[in-house]
């Protein structure tokens, strides 16, 4: 293993970080979009929905996520309604398999940090927005869910983190993102160590960076909760008016 | 021909693929449970390390959970089965053997999840040492047992009750995770279900039989840590 060969491969490698963090931004968003509406169908309290939402995170929780990449990518065109059908463009491209398995995946551990979030809104905050006269809209816009969002943030760093860390199964399905990359460098060059490592360093500063940002994020939405910076000067017990 | 249905394709028949889909998830079972005998042991030392090494041990542990926790898991299956065999065979030629020396597939694949698994471990079982009560370990100490003793009686099973939820977690990771030992040719379920998928052009038929029965693993798994977590904790009470 030696230096000048790692750096020639990050310079490479470099070249996947782009694909690799757009699977991962696209699946974290619509994985928690999805995810939502999985944990709001869940709390909804109408037997045919919760037992949807139920079933849907016990299977995705359960099944690998390579399973469901090749289901999608593979399986998928064995039907030929599937084939002749208007999404076959979108299907046949290994990037929107791999970004719609991801997506469905993420969607499921998102739902279940969401409802954690959404149970922890107590019900004084809702009694007060609802005697404010706020629709039910706006008090989840403006009441629920930014305390679920502030509740549930650190979990979802952890699930952002997850994602980047998945995408490596993209290159499973063709896609030259970071793995992709070093898997093709280290078979051209028969040095697999120093190929890995490089990719491994990479992914270890982007999940570095992404904790850094969770955190400032957290620091920030919590600014409440810290003591106010300098205490306020307490009055002279003699001077009230 | 008349086509075979899902369950003539999937199933024990002559056209049946049931037995090598059942053989996949014995290998799956396997490689899982290697992997989480591995990973407890990494993970008993690495809390070890943690809690009352020296600071060489603590940095040490410190870095290899926070590298493990940044790394994909298919990166470090790809260094262990193809990294070691770039280290065997050049250490083979050091010993004036030519050719191609590697470790099976199932070996490094193991031992790749055991210490990805090793780092999760790490941490439940620290986690589960802190909720042991001190005085439950002074009392030990009290009564003069000697410290291995103690860890045998005292330390270990208290801290295994707690670690049983979060090791449950490790072990579905664990089953998911070796899914991906398929990339370097391992026998396991996966694998059998691309194969089975490869010479039938099934695809879909083989990876929802494959999805199937990781799901029934996981479910089944899920029932006996939970009857375990009942039988470890029938000294406590419930409040």
């Amino acid at each position: 293993m030696n230096l000048p060969f790692i750096f020639e491969t990050l310079e490479r490698l470099i070249a996947g970080i782009p694909l690799t963090l757009e699977l991962a931004t696209l699946s974290v968003a619509a994985g928690g979009c999805i995810g939502l509406c999985i944990a709001l169908m869940r709390l909804s309290g109408r037997w045919p929905l919760v037992a949807f939402a139920w079933l849907y995170v016990q299977l995705m929780r359960s099944t690998p996520l390579l399973v469901l990449l090749f289901l999608i990518y593979y399986g998928l065109g064995q039907f030929a309604a599937v084939r002749n059908g208007p999404l076959w463009p979108v299907l046949r491209e290994p990037y929107w398999c791999a970004l719609i398995a991801l997506s469905f995946n993420s969607a499921a551990y998102a739902a279940e940090i969401i409802r954690g979030g959404l149970l922890s809104v107590g019900h004084k905050e809702r009694e007060a927005a609802l005697a404010c006269g706020m629709s039910r809209l706006l008090y989840m816009r403006r009441i629920m869910l930014p305390l679920a969002i502030r509740q549930a943030l650190p979990a979802y760093g952890n699930e952002a983190i997850a994602m980047v860390k998945a995408t490596s199964l993209a290159s499973l399905v063709t896609l030259m993102e970071i793995t992709g990359i070093a898997a093709s460098i280290a078979s051209e060059t028969y040095r697999p160590i120093g190929a890995f490592v490089a990719a491994g360093a990479l992914y270890l500063a982007i999940t570095f960076l992404l904790t850094r940002a969770v955190k400032a994020m957290e620091y920030r939405l919590t600014r409440h909760l810290r003591p106010p910076p300098t205490a306020p000067a307490p009055y002279p017990s003699g001077a009230s008016a | 021909m008349a086509e075979p249905g899902f369950l003539g394709v999937v199933g024990f028949g002559s056209q049946g693929w049931g037995a090598v889909l059942l053989s996949g998830a014995v290998v799956t079972l396997a490689a899982a449970l290697c992997g989480l005998g591995l990973g407890a042991l990494i993970g008993a030392f690495g809390a070890w390390a943690k809690l009352s090494g020296g600071r060489l041990l603590q940095g040490l542990a410190e870095t290899y959970t926070t590298v493990l926790r940044g790394v994909p898991d298919l990166l470090v299956i790809y260094l262990l089965y193809f990294g070691s065999s770039s280290v065997l065979t050049s250490v083979a030629g050091l010993f004036g053997q030519e050719g191609y020396f590697a470790l099976p597939g199932f070996v490094a694949g193991t031992i790749a999840i055991g210490i990805i698994s090793g780092a999760q471990s790490t941490e439940v079982f620290r986690g589960a040492f802190r909720a042991v009560s001190p005085g439950e370990i002074e009392a030990a100490r009290a009564c003069g047992m000697p410290p291995f003793l103690r860890f045998r009686r005292i330390i270990a099973p208290l801290t295994l009750r707690h670690a049983l939820p979060g090791m449950g977690n490790v072990w579905l990771g664990l089953l998911k995770e070796s899914s991906l030992l398929s990339a370097t040719g391992v026998a396991e379920l996966m694998r059998q279900a691309q194969v089975a998928a490869g010479s039938t052009r099934m695809p879909f038929d083989f990876y929802i039989a494959a999805a199937i029965l990781y799901i029934v693993l996981a479910m089944g798994s899920g029932l006996l840590v939970e009857a375990g977590e009942r039988h470890y904790s029938r000294g406590v009470r419930r409040t």
